[in-house]
C-alpha cells in the first residue's frame, strides 16, 4: 500500500528519523499561516503537492516560496490541478492535499533506501551519492555508485554497516554520526511498520552537517496490514483506481489496464498468461483479474459486475481451469452472473479441468450468447475478433 | 523414482482442523497420501475423520508417528511460526500452502532455515505431487498421471495446465512442484532442476516462470551449464505493466528488473524450448521429445 509523503514523514519522525518541519494544508489561508511559522529563521518554504506518484518536481508539483503570500498563491494553484508525472500516465492525478515545509541549506544530495533483496531473502540498504535521481537510472548507468548493506534480520543494521555507508558516501565530520543515527532510526521504522520500501531521495546533508530527509516514500506490505490497523487507516481511496479499490472489498486481485477485453481468470499466473495471449492475438486486455482458487457464485458475480463497470470493455473473456473447483459450478456462476448483470457484450468462455463436459453443457443450454473456446489461444483470438 | 515425495512420505498437516486444512486433508487422504497426523494447538487427543490422530504440538506428532514431512494450512499471522516449528522438529520437508504471509516474517524464517536440513516449499504455493504415490497440497489429484515429465512452476493454475496437457498426451509426470508466488520462499527453480537432473526417471522438465525477481535467469544459467535433458519453458506476464503487483506478491516488475522479456531471453539462450503460450506447453514438449 502506498501512502503520502507527509504521512511517511510523520511515521519516520516518530522513530527518530530527522525530517524537516512541515504542515499539511487544505487551502491558501492555511498555507499562509503555515508558511509564516515555518519561515522563521528560514529564507524559503517548499510547497509540495501530495499525490502518490513520484516525479512531482518535474511535473510542477514542488515549488519554493519566499513569503507566506507566495506560499498561499502556489497552494491555490496546485490544489485541484491534474499533476502529470512519469508515473501518473497522461491524464495525471488530481492534487487534493498540499504540504508546506521549511527549506533546507543543502550542501549535498544523496540517496538512501531499504527494500527486500529477493536474491538473498534479506532486507538491504542501498545508498548512493547521486541523490535526487531515480535509483534505477543510477543502477543502469553507474552501478558502482550504489553501496549496499545486507541486513541479517536477527542482528539488525550493525553500527559498522552504517559507518561503511557513511564513509562510502564521502561523509566527514559530524555528518558521519548524523548519518548513522539517521540510518539506524530508518531501519527501526522500516521494521516496525512492516514496510516493503522506505526510500529517502534526496537525503540531504545541510551546510551545518545535519543529515535530513528532504523527500520520503514508504510503501507498506499489504500482507502485514492486519497487524497495523493504524497504518491501514492511512489508505487514501482518492489515489486509487476506483475499480481496484472496489475489488479489494470483494477480495479480488484486480488491476486496471488500458484495453477493451475484460478478463476473468482463476490464478495469478494464468491471469497474466491470458493477458499475454490477448495481446499476441492483436487485442488489449482491459484488466488483470484473478478470482482465486475458491471462487463461488457470489464472487464470480461480483467480478462480472466489476468488469462490466468499465465502459471501455467491448468483450469479456472468462478463462478457468477447474481444479478442486468444478467447471459445472463455475459455469452455473457465470450464467447466474451474466443474467443478473444483463450482459450486453460478447462473452467468450474457456473452461478446462474437473467436470468440464458438464460445465460446457450448462453453458450451451443457458440460451446466453456465449462463445465457447477450446484453449487459451483460441479464446484470445475469439475475444479479439468479438471486439471488431 | 521422483523427487522429494513418494510412497514412503509420512505427512503431518499443521492446521488440520481449519476450513482449508480439513478440506484438503480429506482430499489428500482420498488420493492415498499417507497422512499420519494433524496438529492444532489445543485440540490434541482428538482424531480427524475418526482416523488421523491430532496433536497439540508438532514435536509430539513427529515423536509419535515418525512423520517425515508436513503441510501447512495455518492462517497468515501464524504461518511463519508453523514453519519454524516444523524446522525445529527436524522434518526434512515442509510445504507451506498459506497465502498472504508478511514478507518480514518470511525474511526471518529464511534466516532461521539457513544451514538447516529442512527443505521448505512455498509459501503461497499449490504444493507437490508424485502421481499415484503422494499428493501434498491443493492440486486436483485426478488430472495427474504417473510418468516421466517433471514440472515446476511459480503459479498454481499454470501448473495444472501443464499437468493436464502432459496427461492428455499420455505421458504423465514424475513429480510436479509449485514453488509459490511470494518474493521470499524456500525451494527455487535451480534447487528443483538439480533434483530433476539427479532423478533417473525424469526424462524432461516443464518450467513455468513469471515476472519478478531473478530466479528464472538463475535457472537458465544453471541449465546452460549443467542440464542435459530437454526443458520446455514459459514465462507469464509479458504484458504486465511495471510497478503493479499482479496477484502474486512476487509478480512485480520494479526498476525495469524482472521482465518476461529478460527471462524469455535467458531461457532461450540456455537452450530451453519456449512454448508460445501456456496452451502449447504439451505440444512443444511433444515436438521436443520427437526430435
Amino acid at each position: 500500500m502506498k501512502i503520502h509523503e507527509y504521512q511517511a514523514k510523520e511515521i519516520l519522525r516518530g522513530y527518530g528519523v530527522a525530517v524537516p518541519r512541515g504542515k499539511l494544508v487544505a487551502n491558501a489561508a492555511e498555507a499562509i499561516a503555515a508558511a509564516r511559522e515555518l519561515l522563521q529563521g528560514r529564507a524559503v518554504v517548499v510547497v509540495k503537492a501530495q499525490i502518490h506518484a513520484g516525479g512531482r518536481g518535474k511535473g510542477g508539483g514542488v515549488k519554493l516560496a519566499r513569503s507566506p503570500e507566495q506560499a498561499g498563491e502556489l497552494t491555490s494553484a496546485m490544489l485541484g490541478m491534474q499533476l502529470v508525472t512519469h508515473q501518473t500516465g497522461p491524464a495525471g492525478q488530481k492534487v487534493r492535499k498540499v504540504y508546506v515545509e521549511e527549506g533546507m541549506d543543502i550542501a549535498r544530495e544523496l540517496y538512501l533506501g531499504i527494500t527486500l533483496d529477493r536474491a538473498t531473502g534479506r532486507n538491504t540498504f542501498m545508498a548512493s551519492s547521486e541523490g535526487g535521481v531515480e535509483i534505477e537510472e543510477v543502477a543502469a548507468k553507474h552501478p558502482e555508485k550504489i553501496l549496499r548493506a545486507s541486513i541479517d534480520p536477527t542482528v539488525g543494521l550493525a553500527g559498522y554497516q552504517a559507518r561503511d555507508l557513511a564513509f562510502g558516501l564521502g561523509l566527514t565530520g559530524p555528518a558521519v554520526n548524523s548519518f548513522v543515527k539517521f540510518a539506524t532510526a530508518m531501519y527501526s521504522a522500516f521494521l516496525a511498520t512492516d514496510s516493503s520500501i522506505v526510500e529517502i531521495n534526496p537525503l540531504v546533508v545541510t551546510k551545518q552537517g545535519e543529515v535530513i530527509a528532504l523527500d520520503a516514500k514508504i510503501n507498506l506490505d499489504d500482507n502485514a496490514l492486519f497487524r497495523h490497523q493504524d497504518l491501514a487507516a492511512l489508505r487514501d481511496a482518492d489515489e486509487e483506481d476506483p475499480r481496484e479499490a472496489q475489488a479489494k472489498e470483494f477480495d479480488l486481485a484486480y488491476i486496471s489496464l488500458d484495453g477493451n477485453i475484460g478478463c476473468m481468470v482463476n490464478g495469478a499466473g494464468l491471469a497474466m498468461a491470458t493477458m499475454d495471449m490477448i495481446q499476441k492475438a492483436g487485442g488489449m486486455p482491459a484488466n488483470f483479474l484473478d478470482v482465486g482458487g475458491g471462487a463461488d457464485e457470489a464472487k464470480v458475480t461480483a467480478a462480472f459486475k466489476l468488469l462490466l463497470s468499465d465502459p471501455q470493455v467491448k468483450a469479456v473473456l472468462v478463462n478457468i481451469f477447474g481444479g478442486i473447483m468444478k467447471c459445472d459450478v463455475i459455469a452455473a456462476g457465470i450464467i447466474a452472473a451474466a443474467r443478473q448483470v444483463d450482459l450486453k457484450v460478447p462473452l467468450v468462455v474457456r473452461l478446462e479441468g474437473t467436470n468440464v463436459n458438464e460445465g460446457k453443457a450448462l453453458l450451451k443450454g443457458s440460451n446466453l450468447a456465449i462463445i465457447a473456446a477450446d484453449d487459451l489461444g483460441d479464446a484470445a483470438r475469439k475475444a479479439v475478433a468479438a471486439t471488431r | 523414482m521422483s523427487i522429494l515425495v513418494n510412497r514412503d512420505t509420512r505427512l503431518i498437516c499443521q492446521g488440520i482442523t481449519g476450513s482449508a486444512g480439513s478440506f484438503h486433508s480429506k482430499q489428500m487422504l482420498a488420493y492415498g497420501t499417507n497422512l499420519v497426523a494433524g496438529v492444532t494447538p489445543g485440540k490434541g487427543g482428538g482424531r480427524f475423520e475418526e482416523k488421523v490422530p491430532i496433536f497439540d504440538t508438532l514435536a509430539q506428532a513427529v515423536r509419535e508417528t515418525r512423520a517425515n514431512a508436513s503441510v501447512i494450512f495455518v492462517p497468515p499471522p501464524f504461518a511463519a511460526d508453523a514453519i519454524l516449528e516444523a524446522a525445529a522438529s527436524g522434518l526434512p520437508l515442509v510445504v507451506c500452502i498459506t497465502e498472504g504471509i508478511p514478507v518480514n516474517d518470511m525474511v526471518r524464517v529464511k534466516q532461521a532455515l539457513r544451514g538447516s536440513a529442512t527443505v521448505l516449499i512455498g509459501p503461497n504455493c499449490p504444493g507437490i505431487i508424485t502421481p499415484g504415490e503422494c499428493k501434498i497440497g491443493i492440486m486436483p489429484g485426478h488430472i495427474h498421471k504417473k510418468g516421466r515429465i517433471g514440472i515446476v512452476s511459480r503459479s498454481g493454475t499454470l501448473t495444472y495446465e501443464a499437468v493436464h496437457q502432459v496427461t492428455q498426451m499420455g505421458l504423465g509426470q514424475s513429480t510436479a512442484v509449485g514453488i509459490g508466488g511470494d518474493p521470499v520462499h524456500g525451494l527455487n527453480f535451480v534447487d528443483c532442476m538439480k533434483l530433476f537432473a539427479a532423478d533417473p526417471e525424469t526424462d524432461a522438465v516443464i518450467l513455468i516462470g513469471e515476472i519478478g525477481g531473478g530466479e528464472e535467469e538463475d535457472a537458465a544459467e544453471w541449465i546452460s551449464r549443467n542440464y542435459r535433458k530437454p526443458v520446455v519453458g514459459f514465462i507469464a506476464g509479458a504484458t504486465a505493466p511495471e510497478g503493479k503487483r499482479m496477484g502474486h506478491a512476487g509478480a512485480i516488475i520494479s526498476g525495469g528488473k524482472g521482465t518476461a522479456k529478460d527471462k524469455f531471453a535467458a531461457l532461450r539462450e540456455a537452450g530451453v524450448h519456449i512454448a508460445a503460450g501456456p496452451h502449447e506447453l504439451g505440444k512443444t514438449l511433444a515436438q521436443v521429445l520427437k526430435a
